[in-house]
């Protein structure tokens, strides 16, 4: 089977994030990019069932502007077979970039599609879970563990009371969570070879994906500080002011 | 004027207190009507609960065996058919609500506005991107049903004890599929207080040193009746469970007090406790980073420390 993973190019974690004095966004200007971490991830996971046998081809997909083919370069140096670069340079909101995953999923029929569970920029956390609606499939997010066999995928979540165990037929969707691999290095050899690899471009007009954002960021702000406290001597002061407070 | 269903979270038979936070965000719409939607295969002591929150119009359950455990495939068809005629849609913004709530903006062909911090108006409302590093305002369409999560942490919950609401059985006609099956849940048993709702919380991160080590931080945490809390690393570590995480990827937690220990305070971390009431920075680091937020910070060996604040309780 083919699995179809979102590979979104985002501000590097290690950033520290700005806010721009009017309010009008963050500064993103010369600030590092890098792979989402959860996609990162959801490459990984992809990159494992090939190796096992689970699947034959492992296809990366971006959304972006035309300098996007560096960062799906990336993806394929780590070990995805082709790259599919949705061209705009329009930023997508999550609900559109489903409708996009629905559009390639009908081209491509992957059994499997793997997203992060979430971007590191917008937090959304809300396209695997629309394209499964979307695609009236399974949806297993915030994956720990993922098991294919015999047609299935068994996968274990991270929720809230624990970690949860769920069966899916397929295809279905997967979101990744953070413990479910550690992503591999890219290795120098494998940068040159991916320079063979394949980037399928479409324009995003062509998809015939309807594109209006019902959501509107009007302002950005940085938020509220904590000061910086009090250093105590020792447990006894710390208790006391504790005490003192109510807290204990 | 706003018509707001409220998606009630439960385990075991009983409401989550995430439930009466997203109606407190509820009521800061200022709305006519604010209902409960208890979906379950069990409805009754959970509806009855919610009944008794505060700014409660109506609960309204789907009683139905398929509704035995939250499979999103399962739940969102329902909820975007009992959605109907309701202005908002609003689901607590825990791993219960976030799996749900984006399933049935797609059923609505809707955005979602995820982790409402703030309302400030119907169709206005503030949330956190960039790991909390920024707050942006985000306006939705008001000709669309607004569906979103709430953010625990940024509400109280609302009050209960003085209502009664009444509750109503709700048919809705919706085809539910069979191709996710719940197979089961592994919770770690324990009588602690809840780590999302509890009014204090003791975390031990990677200065705990080990898995056995951590027996110090739970014997702690019993004797002033906390809620036992983790960083990243000390899950990475495999000293604690992953429930027990606290931070960007784990927990958002907002209690009285809040008391880190051996915890040095990677942002992804302070992410998850800076609507504390409280923070106390344990550490033998005087430059750790956790120091930069706390209210008040002891350096020190935690081994040293832990029992000379046991006997300072008396």
């Amino acid at each position: 089977m083919k699995i179809l993973v979102g590979y979104k190019r985002v501000v590097d974690y290690n950033v520290r994030i700005q806010v721009k004095p009017d309010g009008s966004g963050v500064v993103t200007d010369g600030v590092k990019l890098s792979a989402n971490p959860f996609d990162d991830i959801a490459l990984e996971e992809a990159l494992r069932l090939r190796e096992k046998g689970v699947a034959e081809e492992v296809i990366v997909v971006g959304i972006g502007p035309a300098d996007l083919t560096a960062h799906l370069r990336n993806g394929l140096a780590m070990g995805a077979n082709r790259a599919i670069h949705v061209v705009t340079s329009e930023s997508v909101q999550p609900l559109t970039a489903a409708r996009v995953f629905l559009k390639l999923i009908e081209k491509e029929q992957p059994g499997l599609v793997i997203l992060g569970k979430q971007a590191i920029d917008d937090d959304a956390n809300q396209t695997g879970q629309m394209l499964a609606a979307l695609w009236d499939r399974p949806q297993a997010t915030f994956a720990s563990n993922v098991e294919i066999a015999d047609g299935k995928a068994t996968v274990t979540r991270e929720v809230d009371a624990g970690l949860e165990v769920i069966e899916t037929e397929l295809p279905a969707v997967i979101t990744t969570d953070l413990r479910l691999n550690e992503p591999r290095f890219i290795k120098l050899p494998d940068i040159m070879k991916a320079k063979s690899k394949p980037i399928d471009t479409i324009e995003f007009g062509s998809l015939g994906v309807e594109a209006h954002d019902h959501l509107k960021t009007t302002h950005y702000a940085a938020p509220a500080k904590r000061s910086k406290g009090v250093m105590v001597k020792d447990a006894a002061e710390l208790v006391a002011v504790l005490k003192q407070k109510g807290l204990l | 004027m706003s018509k707001i269903l409220v998606i009630a979270e439960h385990l075991g038979g009983k409401l989550n207190s995430s439930t009466a936070r997203a109606v407190s965000a509820a009521a800061a719409v200022k709305p006519e009507v604010i209902d409960v939607l208890v979906l379950s295969d069990a409805p009754d002591a959970i509806a009855a609960e919610a009944a008794e929150i505060d700014g409660v119009s109506r609960v309204l359950t789907i009683a139905k065996p398929e509704n035995a455990h939250p499979l999103a495939a399962v739940l969102a068809p329902q909820i975007a058919k009992a959605a109907a005629g309701y202005s908002h849609v609003f689901v607590p913004s825990t791993t219960f609500g976030k799996d749900i709530a984006p399933r049935v903006a797609a059923l609505l062909g809707v955005a979602q506005v995820s982790d409402v911090m703030s309302v400030e108006a119907a169709h206005t409302f503030k949330r956190p991107i960039y790991a909390g590093n920024a707050i942006i305002t985000v306006e939705a369409d008001a000709s669309h049903t607004v569906v979103a999560t709430i953010r625990s942490a940024s509400w109280p919950a609302a009050g209960n004890g003085a209502n009664s609401a009444p509750i109503e059985a709700l048919s809705v006609d919706a085809a539910l599929p069979t191709h996710t099956r719940f197979v089961e849940l592994k919770q770690g048993s324990s009588d602690r207080p809840d780590l999302q709702s509890a009014s204090k919380v003791v975390s031990g991160g990677r200065g705990v040193g080990s898995k056995e080590n951590f027996e110090i931080i739970y014997k702690f945490a019993d004797r002033i009746g906390a809620a036992v809390g983790a960083s990243r690393a000390a899950v990475d570590a495999g000293y604690v469970p992953s429930e027990m995480q606290v931070g960007q990827t784990g927990k958002i937690i907002a209690p009285a007090l809040y008391m880190a220990i051996g915890i040095s305070g990677a942002i992804q971390h302070l992410t998850g406790i800076k609507d504390a009431g409280t923070i106390v920075a344990i550490n033998k680091d005087g430059e750790a980073p956790i120091f930069e937020i706390a209210d008040f910070g002891l350096v020190g060996d935690l081994f040293k420390i832990i029992p000379e604040l046991e006997q300072a309780l008396g």
